[in-house]
């Protein structure tokens, strides 16, 4: 057999298990095999709880305890390797299967450099010298594109951009030329631009130093971009195994399917999102539970739903002496845009562009420096805007968040969450009514009106996200901020609350304003959208126009930097 | 900020169905032994030591109750041992026993005392730092940082030492208890503050706080509605092992003179007395006293302990 | 850096300027000095001429800036017990205290650490188990309750170990030692073992919390994942992380060690300035109880200035950062 054709890696009938304390077991990986040959990019993909970490655990026996492997062999270069120990005959964890982790802030000590992080590991596995080490060190961050690499030598992580830690990281896993390469996803705490960087670094270590990489991700898109072969896993089985063009493009088990028709698609809009477990007698409840709900009068107006008047937000960071003042950083530059009655608009942008703050300068979480924010012709905030005009439009404008998890009381019953605002309001005259409203607000959210006696932690993210919505519903709101509303979702619950969206919007004309990092979310979702950098909105327009023909360059840019699926499912020509 | 919506607040917070709603999350684990055990003995105790009058066999207290020719008898199973006093007696003849049940009364109390005034005021100052920030939050917490740079048992000396200085009437056995229950909850609240604040500023940050502004609900109503009841499980946690911390203070004040005077004496004023007959070999005054108290403080501990490594996950892992 | 040094040191001026109005007010306003000084039958003639002289009858604030300068310059009144100067008291009791909770501190943070250590490391060790019932029972246990019970194991039943006092002191200049005596080692045993048996357990602790924070970190995982070996992984890049807040807690300690001394030399009679503290508070002697708060806040500042400055100088996250 010659060295090319022993695989980097061997899984065979992997299945680790975890006692769940009543006697039982909870099986979290279920007889998963996969080969991954040298230079190949092999990507493990699944939701949460499909036990995709969990293999990559068990290859660095990283496994929490009390879970364990508990049948199945994992052969690294041939070499069988102990899955209580994650050693074999010869084999070393760190010298022949290098790892990186997801969040490239917390892998690295704070407390040592760069230099001391990146050749402590070499003097372990190969025995090196200090200097040896300091050399090899070098062209490591060299190789994987870290600039001015000795002054970066001498630095101590927080000193690092994350891009450049994650490359750090990678050196680190590079250090001993390992055969394999485990990646949890390595890039999902990135900004796109920087993820393509580091999706492309990898791919590049594989092709030239024919590295087997294992790449763990829940993003479909990386997988199309980046993997050559892939393996869906669910609840702990692989459903499906293959080259990815031929998985993406004719998926053959049902599940597959599923997953991919809920990803959102950034080459065209669709009406709805395919999905599987929608009730046909649920929608029409929900729809019932709507018209059932007290309307509020709406103010007959010829101004826009809302108008964002050249916004400047100022963070000012507090000073060294007491009452002195720190540095300022202007999060949001001068944003003026209208949303029109109706409409859906989408606010775009990567982390940090200010959009988020925009969002909450108009919910009014946060003051502005300067400009002024006027709802149906009031102001809301801004230095015309005051208590008491501010109040008067609370109702008609309400928010839904990013954390399903963070967003409701954990010690409110779901009911008394839903009725509080409609009791603080006066939409409903007693108690009783405001319960009654509670519970047609949960059927109008698809869920059950039983539901009202629980506490959240008996809901999965996807119906805290709904009981969220219909928290806001209760208001009977005219204006519906969605701040990443679906970011920390799973994709196919993800449609799902999108649909619920969609739906919503049809039924009570609600009009939204949606901050998304996603454009392809976005590009689903709004009327029109806005495209935010630095603080400043780049370019705004009818969605169609932006993407088919975006105007700016930053646009262009994120289009093209975004990891998508169209390009293989479409049958462009590939591997 | 309104003083009656605080008060309606905190009261709201603390509802029963709450409290309740606790005892079943622990009971959900049920503690190993040796805590069942701290608690039964902590128990024990605590009923014994309120029910003094109705289980101790004299009333230390009435001078009439005591004879100076009982002085100094040795515990019943030692050399010279008298059945009336299974303890012994002191100096002055009275049942240690008897005083031990009483003492132990005066600590507790003046501990639990302690512990509430802390809380109230650290909670509600916590609360309000945490949620409103800015120069509220800066100058509360600057007091409790100064505060906090001088240890427990000298700001409580200097209370203790300055009141008597102050208010003639401060050395009254009547008023000394409240003379320490607020030297110790002087120094203790801040620690309550720091953690409620710390929380509050967590939860403040979360989305359902986030979703209560928007709607516009009023600052109090946030505050104690919302925050107090998610940041409550610290709180517990603290007010426990801080109540093995004031009984401990408590103590150290009565030892040092400072304390319960000897006609009203708590654990530490009778450890205090004994603390002279030592050296004559008269070891049983000093000693059970010092070992109800340690016991007693151990047992707390022994719980606050359990409870702070329940509510902290990553100490939870791995125990 | 320097902009951290800058800002502990308002801080550091903001509570000493705390601490002088208290000792002020002390001074000036409890109990009437006047009063105090004055014999019992003089006349108010004699009492105005007395408040004239002390300067009572100025301003507040003039009074207030006299007795800062007067602090300045190291001049702290006199004792109302024996009109003997307060400072000289102080400076007389000083050398006691000092090398007493030098000893303690050291013998707490040599047992401490090491225990705390070892805890966290093996948390299913019997070893570890019996460590923390012991520890335990030693936060149960008040300061004085242990020193009764090592004297009357040490001192009364086996007679080995002096129960009070310094023993032979040498006088080097105006500081005394009892470290060049054996009876004055002799003397230092008991009341050192009382004192940093309490701090001993409270360090150990805290280090074990630390070390299991640490070792559940993304960081030591990821140590762990490159395959470094466990023994370099705690001993070298573990200890380091946890040891840093460690650092603020020793010199919390030495704060609380000299508070807590006026217990153990209440316990032992030793004649350090917490025995001369506790007599002024029984005889409320002023003077004497505003000079040990002003001293006492004085080290207690100094303390906690060094720990942040040592703090920033180890932290690379703070060393830079202001850079």
């Amino acid at each position: 057999m010659s060295a090319a054709s022993v695989p980097a890696l061997a899984i065979d009938k992997l299945r680790v298990e975890y006692p769940d304390g009543a006697g039982g077991v909870l099986v979290a990986v279920d007889d998963v095999s996969l080969t991954i040959a040298p230079g190949e990019i092999h990507a493990v993909v699944g939701e949460s709880g499909a036990g995709k970490t969990t293999v990559a655990n068990a290859l660095i026996g990283l496994i929490e305890r009390p879970g364990r492997v508990t049948g199945g062999t994992m052969r690294i270069g041939g070499v069988i390797l102990d899955a209580a120990t994650g050693k074999g005959h010869g084999l070393q964890l760190g010298r022949d299967i290098g790892v990186i982790f997801q969040d490239p802030m917390t892998s690295l000590n704070p407390l040592f450099t760069v230099e001391s992080q990146l050749t402590e590991t070499m003097r372990f596995h190969l025995g090196l010298g200090a200097s040896e080490a300091r050399l090899r060190a070098l062209d490591l961050l060299q190789a994987v594109g870290i600039p001015e690499p000795e002054r970066r030598l001498k630095s101590y992580p927080h000193q690092l951009s994350g891009g450049q830690r994650q490359r750090v990281v990678i050196a680190a896993a590079l250090s001993c030329n390992p055969r394999l390469l485990v990646a949890d996803e390595p890039t999902t705490a990135l900004d796109v631009s920087i993820q393509a960087q580091i999706l492309a670094l990898i791919k590049d270590l594989a092709r030239t130093r024919g590295l087997g990489v294992m790449l763990v991700t829940h993003n479909m898109g990386v997988v199309a971009e980046t993997a050559d072969r892939v393996t869906v896993m669910v609840r702990g089985k692989a459903v499906e195994q293959g080259l990815v063009a031929e998985v993406l493009r004719h998926p053959r088990h049902a599940y597959t399917q599923g997953l991919l028709a809920a990803v959102p698609r950034l080459d065209r809009r669709l009406e709805r999102f395919a999905v599987l477990s929608e009730g046909v007698g649920k929608a029409e409840t929900a729809r019932r539970a709507i018209a059932a709900l007290k309307p509020v009068a709406s103010r007959a107006s010829v101004e826009p739903m809302l108008r964002v008047d050249n916004l400047v937000v100022d963070y000012t960071s507090r000073g060294w002496l007491p009452g002195s003042r720190g540095r300022t950083l202007r999060a949001v530059d001068g944003v003026s845009f209208d949303v029109r009655r109706g409409e859906t608009l989408g606010l775009v942008g990567e982390s940090g562009c200010g959009k988020t703050t925009v969002a909450s300068v108009i919910a009014g979480l946060v003051k502005p420096t300067s400009g002024q924010v006027l709802l149906e012709g009031r102001p809301i905030a801004g230095a015309t805007a005051t208590g008491r005009t501010r109040q008067a439009s609370r109702q008609a404008l309400q928010m839904i968040f990013q954390d399903p998890y963070a967003s409701l009381n954990p010690r409110m019953r779901v009911g008394a969450i839903l009725a509080e605002p409609v009791l603080f309001y006066r939409l409903a005259a007693t108690k009783a009514e405001a319960t009654q409203d509670a519970g047609l607000l949960l059927e109008a959210v698809g869920l059950d009106r039983a539901h009202a006696d629980r506490f959240p932690f008996a809901f999965s993210g996807g119906q805290r996200q709904r009981i969220s919505i219909a928290r806001a519903l209760g208001a009977r709101p005219r204006l519906l901020i969605c701040d990443e509303p679906t970011s920390s979702l799973d994709v196919s619950v993800q449609a799902q609350i999108l649909n619920l969206l969609k739906d919503l919007r049809d039924a009570t004309g609600l009009t939204m304003l949606l901050i998304s990092h996603d454009l392809a979310v976005v590009r689903q979702m709004c009327d029109r959208v806005a495209v935010m950098q630095s603080g400043r909105i780049v370019e705004i327009g009818e969605t169609e126009g932006v993407f088919e023909a975006p105007s700016h360059v930053y646009t262009r840019e994120l289009l093209s930097l975004i990891p998508r699926i169209d390009r293989i499912a479409k049958g462009a020509n590939h591997g | 900020m309104a003083m009656p919506g605080l008060v309606t607040a905190v009261i709201g917070a603390l509802r029963i169905k709450r409290v309740l709603g606790w005892v079943i999350t622990l009971r959900r684990a049920s503690p190993p032994l040796p805590v069942l055990l701290a608690g039964m003995v902590a128990g024990t105790l605590l009923l014994l030591a309120l029910f003094a009058p109705q289980v101790a066999p004299s009333n230390p207290l009435d001078l009439a109750s005591f004879n100076l020719a009982d002085s100094e008898i040795p515990p019943l199973w030692a050399e010279g041992g008298d059945r009336r006093f299974l303890l012994g007696t002191d100096n002055q003849g009275r049942d240690m026993l008897s005083a031990i049940l009483y003492g132990a009364r005066v600590s507790i109390l003046i501990g639990g005392g302690s512990v509430l005034v802390a809380a109230l005021i650290g909670v509600s100052l916590g609360l309000v730092a945490g949620y409103l920030g800015g120069r509220t939050d800066a100058v509360i917490m600057r007091i409790g940082d100064v505060i906090l740079s001088f240890p427990t048992i000298l700001l409580a000396l200097l209370v203790a030492g300055l009141a008597r200085a102050v208010f003639p009437e401060a050395g009254n056995p009547r008023n000394v208890p409240f003379v320490l229950i607020s030297a110790i909850a002087i120094h203790d609240w801040v620690q309550y503050a720091r953690t409620v604040r710390a929380a509050t500023m967590v939860e403040r940050a979360r989305d359902y706080i986030k979703a209560a502004r928007v709607i516009g609900l009023p600052s109090t109503r946030i505050m104690f509605r919302h925050i107090l009841p998610n940041v409550m499980s610290p709180v517990l946690v603290i007010a426990t092992i801080n109540l093995a911390g004031a009984v401990l203070t408590e103590a150290t004040l009565s030892f040092l003179g400072v304390g319960m005077p000897p006609t009203y004496p708590s654990l530490g004023t009778l450890i205090r007395i004994g603390n002279e007959f030592v050296f004559s070999g008269i070891w049983w005054i000093a000693l059970f006293p010092a070992l109800t108290l340690v016991i007693l403080v151990l047992a707390v501990n022994v719980i606050g302990d359990w409870l702070r490594d329940r509510f902290n996950p990553k100490l939870r892992q791995r125990a | 850096m320097i902009r951290i040094i800058l800002s502990r040191l308002a801080q550091m001026l903001m509570v000493m300027a705390a601490v002088t109005a208290v000792a002020f007010v002390i001074f000036r306003y409890v109990g009437d000095p006047v009063l105090i000084m004055a014999r019992e039958d003089a006349t108010p003639a004699e009492k105005a001429a007395l408040r004239q002289q002390l300067g009572l009858d100025q301003p507040v604030v003039v009074q207030f800036g006299k007795f800062v300068a007067r602090v300045a310059t190291g001049d702290l009144g006199n004792s109302f017990r024996n009109q003997r100067p307060v400072a000289g008291l102080i400076a007389e009791r000083l050398p006691a205290t000092l090398e007493l909770v030098l000893v303690a501190t050291l013998l707490a943070l040599l047992l401490g650490i090491p225990l705390g250590v070892y805890c966290a490391l093996k948390p299913e060790g019997w070893l570890t188990r019996l460590i923390q019932t012991v520890s335990l029972v030693g936060i149960s246990t008040p300061t004085f309750v242990t020193g009764i019970v090592l004297i009357l194991v040490f001192s009364v039943w086996l007679k080995w170990l002096p129960s009070f006092g310094r023993g032979d002191v040498v006088r080097l200049g105006w500081w005394s030692t009892g470290f060049l005596t054996s009876s004055g080692l002799r003397s230092l045993v008991l009341p050192s073992v009382t004192l940093a048996l309490f701090q001993v357990t409270l360090i150990m602790r805290l280090v074990r919390a630390e070390m299991i924070d640490v070792l559940s970190s993304d960081y030591i995982r990821y140590a762990r994942a490159r395959g470094l070996p466990a023994s370099y992984i705690h001993r070298k890049l573990a200890l380091r992380n946890a040891l840093m807040p460690v650092i603020t807690v020793t010199g919390l300690q030495i704060g609380a060690l000299i508070a807590f001394a006026i217990v153990t030399e209440t316990v032992f009679q030793w004649p350090g300035m917490g025995l001369l503290f506790i007599q002024a508070v029984s005889f409320v002697d002023l003077p004497v109880m505003a000079a040990y708060l002003l001293f006492v806040g004085f080290i207690f500042v100094s303390i906690n200035m060094a720990v942040d400055v040592i703090y920033a100088l180890v932290d690379p996250r703070l060393r830079t950062r202001a850079a």
